[in-house]
């Protein structure tokens, strides 16, 4: 328990001496914010407040990036053989990480409740609990995955081709960049199997519908039986030394991991209302349908 | 053998159809620094890792400080320390945040503070591991090494890559921990660090001991006579120089004649004279003293060299 918390605090502290991490947790996501805010939404507090649920999304399912990235460099530069003598365990090394990556991600979405209200006069956030809940969730679950991807690569290149793979489907058919009432129907259903939806549809009914916890049971329960599922498997997976490769089979292992969203997924397609509650929050900012082209009337 | 700290027996270790490791046997004392002597690829880090709880072994039996290193590897950590080959830190931690970190991670625990000062590394307290030089980045592996308090000391390689001054630095202080009765288990491809710091030597080679004992035994064993290294323009047959006067042994090595003589300045008379009549010339001739390279060659008929 004392190992967890001092390698905590390390990766905490290493990271914050990073620059790479400087420009993508605060300088992109306000890139994002201001595009989205700005431009889409033009300003208009309400429209800010529907997106302020995906851009928290990109930015807590951002977590999957770092953090993991590094644990595979420790591994090829020798760092983690280093603590492979020590009494560390895995389960420290591997929990550390997830919850660096936990506070971490804090500064970048108060900043970006502060914008919200101080260049955008954002009032109403919703329900707040519900949005804490979920980012915490969504934090750890995230990064959990990004753990399975370090132990499953040899390298870090593998690690960038493999996270690029999982990162731009969840980032474009979760609703998190383009609002999910937005998507044909075939990709709103798509949308259903992958957990990003479900941490985006989420965050934003939490911010904008300010629906309480217990209405999101299904997006809590999901995302966080995944967040088990992933810890669990990257735990089994863990390699310490650079020229152990992982075994094939290993990979197969991984897409077990899929398998409760795409129950849910299933069951979500034909039992669901998750595109319906979407399609309505985003009518409900105005009638026509696209926010970058015509004037949005707040409610 | 009063009380071996630390025994192997029969040891074993495959890499898919590779055996790295053939039956490897030793023990070694409390207090006692055991030096593993060798080329690359001898066997002497997989032996060495499996001691430290780093590797599984094949087949055979090891113990360290009473444990097994596979069965106790958690309770095992606590008790020794390591120096490994090819490891390295986080670039942007510093080197006290290093002692400290590493320090946390046990019971048993030594001032990272007086670590530094005994290590030189005072000035170097705040820097950056990247910013070190490699003199610098090995005092503070031996340093972390030793932030437990640990029963057994493991250097692998400890010096290698390191130019020679910096490499005495480091024999300088594994010599003092030498003198605390630290009880060290190192390896080294360097017949001079084995020499100079080493009460026990196991000469390695192909994943067995091929010799083991101090470097004086296992120098007068390999007939303590001088090493005189002569090339030649042609070819000579091996036979016709043993038969030289004072000649213990001579054979070809990687293209030199090695001749191990008991009175060398006879010996060389004698082989001046016998190229002569030959009609062979002498291209170089080099007279060393007698060390564990030569029970290297004697053993194995190759050079300890990478």
């Amino acid at each position: 328990m004392k190992n967890f918390a001092t390698l905590t605090r390390m990766r905490i502290q290493l990271t914050l001496r990073n620059k790479m991490f400087v420009f993508f947790s605060l300088v992109m996501p306000f890139a994002f914010f201001f595009l989205y805010a700005g431009i889409f939404a033009k300003g208009q507090p309400q429209v800010v407040r529907f997106f302020l649920g995906p851009v928290l999304s990109l930015t807590v399912m951002g977590s999957f990036w770092g953090l993991s990235a590094a644990l595979v460099m420790f591994r090829e530069q020798g760092i983690l053989r280093r603590f492979h003598v020590t009494p560390v365990t895995a389960s420290d090394m591997l929990a550390s990480s997830v919850v660096a990556n936990y506070v971490l991600i804090f500064p970048t979405i108060l900043l970006l409740f502060f914008l919200s209200r101080s260049i955008f006069h954002v009032v109403h956030f919703g329900n707040l609990f519900s949005s804490f809940i979920l980012i915490s969730i969504g934090a750890i679950s995230f990064s959990s995955m990004g753990l399975v991807v370090a132990s499953v690569t040899n390298t870090m290149q593998e690690t960038q081709v493999i996270n690029q793979l999982i990162w731009l489907p969840l980032i474009f058919l979760s609703g998190a960049t383009f609002p999910l009432a937005f998507l044909p129907h075939v990709a709103q259903q798509f949308s259903l199997f992958l957990p990003a939806t479900y941490l985006v549809q989420g965050l934003q009914r939490a911010i904008f519908d300010s629906v309480p916890i217990w209405q999101l049971g299904v997006e809590v329960a999901s995302l966080a039986v995944w967040a088990v599922l992933t810890f669990f498997l990257s735990a089994q997976l863990f390699r310490w030394e650079p020229e152990v490769k992982v075994p094939r089979k290993a990979k197969l292992f991984v897409l077990a991991t899929a398998i409760p969203f795409l129950l849910l997924g299933l069951w979500e397609n034909k039992y669901g209302n998750i595109p319906v509650l979407a399609q309505s929050a985003y009518d409900s900012l105005s009638k026509p349908a696209n926010p970058g082209t015509s004037p949005v009337r707040p409610k | 053998m009063a009380n071996p700290i630390l025994l192997v027996e029969n040891l074993v270790k495959r890499y898919g159809s590779v055996e790295a490791v053939r039956g490897v046997s030793f023990s070694v004392e409390e207090g006692e620094v055991f030096g593993l002597l060798g080329p690359n690829g001898a066997g002497k880090t997989s032996t060495v890792e499996i001691l430290e709880g780093l590797r599984d072994l094949d087949s055979g039996r090891v113990s360290v400080c009473g444990l097994d290193p596979q069965r106790d590897s958690q309770k095992l950590k606590h008790e020794i320390g390591a120096a490994l080959q090819s490891t390295s830190l986080p670039d942007k931690l510093r080197v006290m945040e290093a002692l400290r970190l590493f320090s946390s991670f046990y019971k048993r625990r030594r001032s990272p503070e007086e670590l530094l000062k005994r290590f030189g590394l005072e000035e170097k307290r705040n820097a950056f591991y990247s910013q070190l030089s490699g003199g610098q980045k090995q005092r503070l592996a031996l340093a972390m090494a030793l932030v437990n308090e640990p029963k057994v000391l493991f250097f692998d390689e400890p010096t290698a890559g390191l130019d020679p001054q910096v490499r005495r630095e480091i024999y300088d202080i594994i010599e003092e921990l030498k003198h605390e009765k630290k009880t060290i288990v190192m390896t080294t491809h360097y017949i001079e660090e084995a020499e100079r710091l080493c009460d026990r030597v196991a000469i390695v080679d192909h994943g067995k001991v091929v010799a083991l004992g101090t470097p004086r035994d296992l120098k007068s064993r390999a007939g303590g006579a001088t090493r005189i290294e002569v090339r030649l323009s042609k070819p000579e047959p091996e036979g016709a120089l043993k038969n030289l006067e004072g000649v213990a042994d001579a054979r070809q090595v990687d293209g030199t004649y090695v001749i191990h003589s008991n009175r060398p300045p006879q010996t060389i008379v004698a082989i001046v004279k016998h190229l002569e009549a030959e009609g062979n010339e002498l291209v170089s001739l080099e007279i060393a003293s007698p060390s564990l390279e030569d029970v290297f060659i004697e053993m194995t008929g190759r050079r300890l060299r990478d």
